[in-house]
């Protein structure tokens, strides 16, 4: 946990990303213009937040198989990290489809799923503050969350494509090639996904170490 | 007074041209230079976000340290 070559590639990727996400050349599109430039900020969120809620039922799947709590504490602390980043991810996206889609909220397809797919986690929270005895609370939480997680991903990736939507990569389209993503935005588009993955892990991490000591000065 | 009258009845006609536009002020300016604005803003939200999510953070730790 103290080697932090890691943390210092993540923060300098997201500086990378962030300064030639706005210098570099992004090619000419109608309608979004320059906003095409928020696939370096509004992408790599859900990306974050599918890692860290990746990294939540991997923990869950451990605290069932180990009953060890330290399990437990690092899946709720990955999704407490996760939703932050869901949270940013949707409302950045408002803001773009305020500009390019004419409405904040469209009750498109792609964004009432996510947005019932951070609801899933928000319930996780909530089912946890319900129950008091601290084993029960965690296998139950675990069981949901490894529920949870599937439930995620088939709202995020698979019915969004059924229908029709306005939001690149649905509606039957495949998600990178309707960006129109040329070479020079795929070299700030990848390191921007990596680096604010590497970010989004490191607030975990930070948040678990927070948790577990308030756990010792209790007990 | 005439000439009164003609001045608000020319601004009457300036309001309707400003009745033709569209939203707000604000809306306008962040849809034009190519949209470039609404870049800016989703990364000031995106800092903003982090910034309170750190601020919540430091106050646990807080109440760690007084009770320790």
């Amino acid at each position: 946990m103290y080697k932090s070559w890691w943390k210092i590639l993540g923060a300098i990727l997201v500086i990378y990303s962030t300064v030639f996400g706005f210098l570099s050349s992004v090619p000419a599109l109608p309608i979004l213009h320059e906003s095409i430039r928020n696939l370096y900020f509004h992408v790599p969120m859900w990306f974050s937040m599918i890692v860290l809620f990746s990294v939540s039922v991997f923990h869950s799947i451990k605290y069932l198989s180990t009953n060890n709590e330290v399990h437990d504490m690092k899946a709720v602390q990955s999704v407490n990290a996760g939703i932050v980043f869901g949270l940013l991810g949707i409302v950045t996206g408002a803001i773009w489809a305020k500009f390019t889609w004419g409405q904040a909220w469209s009750f498109d397809v792609k964004q009432n799923f996510a947005a019932i797919a951070l609801l899933l986690y928000f319930a996780y929270l909530v089912l946890r503050n319900a129950i008091d005895e601290e084993q029960k609370r965690a296998k139950i939480a675990a069981i949901y969350n490894i529920f949870a997680f599937p439930m995620m991903v088939v709202l995020l990736f698979v019915l969004p494509r059924l229908s029709d939507s306005l939001h690149p990569g649905n509606g039957g389209n495949p998600g990178f090639n309707s960006y129109d993503l040329d070479r020079h935005m795929r070299m700030v588009f990848y390191p921007a996904c990596l680096g604010w993955i590497l970010i989004g892990y490191w607030i975990y991490t930070i948040l678990f170490r927070v948790s577990s000591l308030e756990k010792n000065k209790i007990v | 007074m005439k000439k009164l009258i003609t001045t608000v009845l020319m601004l009457m006609v300036v309001m309707q041209l400003f009745a033709q536009d569209q939203g707000s002020s604000v809306v306008n300016t962040l849809a034009g230079s190519e949209k470039i604005y609404v870049v800016v803003v989703c990364v000031a939200v995106i800092l903003l976000g982090l910034l309170f999510f750190l601020f919540s953070i430091d106050r646990r730790l807080k109440k760690l340290e007084k009770k320790s």
